[in-house]
């Protein structure tokens, strides 16, 4: 790490200089793909493992909810309406009388389709147009940019209601699917952009000159020094599609009320803030702890694909 | 009685209530007869010409800027305004009469042919008003050419007789809503540019040119040379633009406005500590229900009938209008509304609205035996936007905990999208209804939709014996005769039920410490011309 | 540069045609009849109905319409909208407002979101680090409507720090609050993608080279970390702006601010396209010249980038 701030110095530390990469140099070993190299990186750090149980226990959450709850999430009296929490009922009940623990398990499935399948198909789709488009620029660069320009300025409310109406009954599998056609064109700007910088960085100005082929550049060298943003905003994104699908849901154009989600639950919970904070707290929280766990997941992605972050440890 | 007693009687009673109000004496000693009151509005959908409104946000609006024949008091009973009498022998031809020295804010008096050419425009085919249907019994109506009012006749400056084309007893009672209201000679000349800044003759008059600003409010002053039943005790309304109630009440707790008719679904549980005695909730003429289309299977014939019982029956209307309004709606024991004459909560068979499990159960086991139900879903289509969730949710789990079946919402994106399916048959099961009565009769909430072939009646209810007993009653000589046969004709719907009655929405205001006497009107809008300031 | 400028703008002819030929279609796919749910529960005559479908043209195919409406557009008439306003009169009254709304928001999230950013990345793994996560976590998972309901209600009704609604003429001081609520989402991304950009480019080699030099910290953080890190942060920006206008509907909504997002839902939701369309046209014009904003300033934040092709 670089000094404290106003101690001056003049020579650099051994650690801060590439040297000490260099110093570690194996000839022997194998010549090892990017990919190998930050699985190897990442597993060393405990921040991976803590995320990566959560993930699980999501995931887990989100396919077998019974073995974490036998209430049944539909049994809603209005007797119970924002009612305290009870014995068996540990977080108390919305207000249609519904048990919150038991929604916010059941809602899991749900959001967890909506978020992840949004982000991966904006991330994957974003990363190749913006790489194509940055990399090559010229034609492709302004076709592409353009389309993108459309479907940006198209907003998803409209989208959504005419998909809505089209299909006869909205999933999260549909909410994803109109998330995702106008999301995508803000990874392929911040993609494109990345690009633009790492492309014309020195190994990529030195392997063009050992004859290295334009496209085996851009995967090898350009991509993987490019994505550190897509990863922050991918991560981020993960959590605002699953919040985004809580706000189509409140303009009333989301998923239908006999889905369980978090979105759902959020969406109904602004009429209880003042009364029943709970109702909103938990479902809120749900989405917080996965958020958190995809953006760890990313932050040791991300350090772990910089060759220059991995050398210093 | 004699057709004679009719006349008397409804004179009588417009005499009556004019005596009724001198507002004059109401007002708080230290009130400001200059002050503005700020409430709460939304964009009218069309210029202000009074045919063409036939929404809340428009017809606040009219109502304040002109004086009709009559005007309706707190309680829904019409006082004359223009009007001098409304005479009828017989129920279908009628004088009606003005009163002298009316004037628009132009200055041209208010005489017969204000009226006659106005209703005129109103019915003309070709000019498309959105109330031109008010007029349909008028003589010489027609929906689809252009006819003149046959039935109207300029008899001199103050006097006008109408004929209908078949007699009704209470057509005066419809006088005060804003169709009805007169224009002067310059709206005709270019209607467009009249509707931005109309002039009216009402108690209030627009402040200025283009007092109207689109999306944000309009400012309204009283006018000076208006001398009838509403004369204004403050100095102006400035009614502000809300795209959603939560922001306007917002603005109530802030400070920012006055008087505000709509309290929102997040303060229905915290409004009445809040604001104490500066709060209303009482019922309005509003009435909430879901209708079954007879073109599904299992809905129609006997089975339809056990069936429609049944899910009445299985829907604990009084828990829900507690607990997920907060008491502000009342539940339902007819198809009117408690504010209505003739409003009545002992007709035969009105059981059928009262919560009973075991009924429901048993009637649904009957249906069963005619044709099994099987797992079919039971929905109830609404449209999203119009805050219909949070009842829908509660009336399906009603449903399905009484009857053991599946019950969901079924949310349409827009208004469009859910009339599409409506109007077009395609239903897959209930629908949301409701009705917000024009005028107040009991005749408005019935004619217009269970009448066969009426105009909103999209599930195409059809059944002689009502379409019988609401012409008898609207042909009958008295007002009592005409309630006697409305309410059973309402009998007829609680055995059918074409419609699932749920309950009446309550008018629930909530007013700011500088104002006084904010009393609501029958209509649901507060009776701004009483209310002081300062 | 003058060149790339030029053509940058030719290309606003294709998408101008494509985003309204787009639109138009998604308009016009809406389900129902606009002009009978304008009118609610109470029908007027059929025969009304008609006629109004005409004066709008809703009773012509497709492409007719849509033509009808390019047509017009091109002699400076927008349409009207279903009340019977000049569409170019409603955006008039929305855009100026809506503009002043996302400059604000922009502002804030740039200005705070960068500070933040830097400090955390600066930090990483420290306490300043970990209190910015905590933030952006709780403003990704609570959505603006009740960010918004909250931040009014405590700010609005309880403190009386600003107006509860924004008043018709939304001075710049009504928009703060609204602007806050509107940039907390944007903020969150702005604090990630910078602290992960700096983080970064604390290990660059051209950092080590500074360092080694031995330039200040202070200057070899702003110089060139900082400078460096702001490509993707700018880009993110410039993309914001769109979303930030047309995507305001739920905190117009909250702050009764009579805006472009708000217009542009209302119109969608009664299928008026003429509305819908032209707005839209003027966002994508608004996008193309962000957008060629952005990379010129790629030019500026990192001198490799040229567009001298």
């Amino acid at each position: 790490m670089p000094n404290k701030p106003g101690q001056a110095h003049f020579v650099a530390e051994l650690e801060d200089t590439p040297v000490a990469a260099v110093d570690r140099l194996d000839e022997n070993e194998k010549a090892r793909s990017t990919w190998a190299d930050a699985w190897d990186s990442m597993r060393r750090r405990p921040t991976f493992w803590v995320s990566a149980v959560l993930i699980l226990l999501i995931v887990v959450v989100a396919l077998f909810p019974t073995l974490f709850t036998q209430v049944d999430p539909r049994q809603c009296t209005l007797g119970n309406s924002n009612g305290d929490p009870t014995a068996g009922h540990p977080f108390g009940f919305n207000r249609q009388g519904c048990d919150v623990y038991s929604r916010t398990i059941w809602g899991t499935q749900a959001s967890l389709t909506v978020g992840l399948l949004a982000a991966s198909i904006v991330t994957l789709f974003g990363i190749i147009v913006g790489a194509l488009a940055g990399y090559y620029g010229g034609w492709l660069d302004a076709v592409v940019s353009r389309i993108g320009d459309i479907f940006f300025a198209i907003p998803t409310v409209l989208g959504a209601i005419v998909l809505m109406s089209v299909l006869p009954t909205a999933t999260p599998i549909t909410v994803a699917f109109v998330l995702s056609v106008f999301a995508w064109p803000q990874i392929a700007r911040i993609m494109r952009g990345a690009v633009l910088s790492a492309s014309n960085s020195d190994y990529v100005m030195a392997s063009t000159a050992l004859g290295v082929s334009k496209f085996r550049i851009l995967l090898r060298h350009v991509v993987p020094n490019a994505i550190a943003p897509v990863i922050v905003i991918a991560t981020v994104s993960l959590g605002t599609f699953i919040v985004a699908e809580a706000t189509l849901s409140f303009l009333g154009i989301g998923l239908p009320p006999s889905v369980m989600s978090w979105g759902n639950d959020i969406g109904t919970a602004q009429t209880s803030i003042v009364t029943s904070p709970q109702v909103l707290l938990y479902p809120a929280a749900a989405l917080s702890i996965t958020v958190l766990a995809f953006l760890m997941l990313g932050d040791i992605l991300r350090d772990a694909l910089d060759p220059t972050a991995r050398a210093t440890r | 009685m004699g057709l004679s007693a009719l006349a008397l009687i409804s004179v009588s009673a417009l005499a009556l209530a004019g005596c009724a109000t001198s507002n004059d004496d109401a007002a708080a000693p230290d009130a400001d007869s200059s002050a503005i009151i700020s409430t709460n509005g939304s964009e009218p959908q069309n210029p202000l010409i009074p045919t063409n409104t036939t929404e809340t946000g428009g017809g606040k609006i009219t109502t304040s800027l002109f004086a009709g024949l009559v005007s309706y008091d707190a309680d829904g009973a019409i006082e004359n305004e223009v009007a001098k009498s409304i005479e009828s022998d017989d129920a279908t031809n009628w004088t009606v009469t003005l009163n002298d020295g009316w004037t628009f804010t132009n200055g041209e008096a208010v005489t017969s042919s204000s009226f006659v050419d106005a209703w005129n425009y109103g019915a003309l085919y070709s000019n498309a008003q959105g109330a031109s249907y008010f007029f349909d019994d008028i003589a010489g109506f027609s929906y689809d050419a252009d006819s003149e009012l046959t039935g109207l006749k300029v008899v001199d400056d103050t006097t006008f007789t109408v004929e209908l084309s078949s007699p009704e007893a209470d057509w005066p009672l419809r006088l005060g809503y804003t169709a009805f209201m007169p224009l002067p000679s310059v709206a005709f000349e270019d209607m467009a540019a009249y509707g931005e800044n109309p002039i009216g003759n009402g108690p209030y008059m627009l402040a200025e040119e283009g007092a109207w600003v689109h999306d944000e409010g309009i400012n309204l002053i009283t006018n000076p040379d208006y001398d009838g039943v509403r004369k204004p005790v403050n100095g102006g309304l400035d009614i502000i633009f809300y795209a959603t109630q939560d922001a306007a009440y917002a603005d109530v707790q802030g400070g920012n406005l006055d008087v505000l008719d709509a309290v929102p679904d997040s303060a229905f549980e915290t409004y009445a500590d809040e604001f104490g005695d500066r709060s209303v909730n009482q019922p309005a003429a509003i009435f909430q229900a879901f209708n079954m289309p007879y073109y599904l299977e299992h809905w129609s014939g006997e089975e339809g009938e056990l069936r429609r019982a049944a899910i009445s029956m299985s829907i604990d209307r009084a828990e829900i209008t507690d607990v997920i309004f907060q008491g502000t709606r009342t539940p339902a024991t007819d198809f009117t509304s408690p504010v209505i004459d003739g409003y009545s909560d002992a007709l035969e068979g009105s059981d059928v609205l009262e919560f009973n499990p075991d009924e429901a159960v048993k009637l649904w086991a009957e249906a069963d035996a005619i044709a099994p139900y099987g797992d079919t879903t039971f929905d109830i289509a609404y449209n999203s936007d119009g805050g219909h969730q949070a009842w829908v949710d509660a009336v399906t789990n009603s449903i399905k905990n009484t009857l053991g079946i599946d019950a969901v919402g079924k949310p349409y994106p827009t208004f469009a999208a859910a009339l599409d399916d409506r109007s077009n048959e395609k239903l897959t099961g209930a629908t949301r209804a409701g009705w917000q009565a024009d005028y107040p009769s009991l005749y408005n909430f019935l004619a217009p939709l269970y009448k066969t072939g009426a105009g909103s009646n999209y599930e195409g209810y059809s059944s002689t014996e009502f379409d019988t007993l609401l012409e008898e009653g609207a042909a009958a000589e008295t007002v009592e005769d005409a309630t006697a046969k409305y309410q059973e004709a309402q009998e007829v719907l609680l055995k059918d039920l074409p419609t699932i009655p749920l309950w009446y929405s309550n008018v629930v205001g909530v007013w700011s410490e500088s104002v006084n006497d904010v009393v609501f009107g029958w209509d649901s809008v507060p009776l701004y011309f009483q209310i002081t300031k300062g | 540069m003058l060149w790339y400028t030029g053509r940058r703008l030719l290309q606003m002819i294709p998408v101008f045609f494509g985003a309204t030929f787009l639109i138009y279609f998604m308009v016009f796919s809406l389900p129902g009849d606009p002009i009978a749910a304008l009118f609610g529960d109470r029908q007027p005559s059929p025969a009304v109905i008609e006629q109004l479908r005409a004066q709008y043209n809703l009773d012509k195919p497709f492409i007719v319409q849509y033509l009808i409406y390019i047509g017009n557009f091109f002699q400076g008439d927008l349409g009207t909208t279903y009340s019977g306003r000049a569409v170019s009169d409603v955006m008039a009254a929305a855009f100026p407002i809506t503009f002043r709304l996302a400059m604000l928001a922009l502002a804030f999230e740039a200005f705070f979101g960068i500070i933040v950013g830097l400090v955390a990345g600066l930090r990483k793994g420290k306490l300043f680090d970990a209190s910015a996560l905590v933030v952006s976590l709780l403003l990704i998972s609570v959505p603006t409507f009740v960010v918004g309901f909250v931040l009014r209600l405590v700010f609005g009704v309880q403190l009386g720090w600003f107006r509860t609604t924004v008043s018709g003429a939304a001075p710049w001081g009504e928009l703060v609050l609204p602007a806050i609520v509107l940039a907390s989402v944007s903020f969150a991304y702005i604090v990630r993608l910078t602290r992960a950009s700096v983080a970064d480019n604390l290990n660059a080699d051209f950092v080590r080279t500074a360092t080694a030099k031995g330039l200040s910290r202070r200057r070899v953080v702003t110089v060139h970390v900082l400078r460096n890190s702001l490509v993707p942060v700018v880009t993110f920006l410039g993309v914001d702006l769109g979303s930030l206008m047309v995507g305001a509907i739920v905190t117009e909504g909250i702050f009764n601010i009579n805006g472009v997002g708000g217009t542009v839902f209302k119109a969608i939701k009664l299928g008026e396209s003429s509305t819908v369309v032209s707005f839209i046209a003027v966002m994508v014009v608004i996008f193309v010249v962000a957008n060629l904003l952005v990379d010129l300033l790629y030019a500026a934040l990192d001198p490799r980038i040229r567009y001298a092709k």
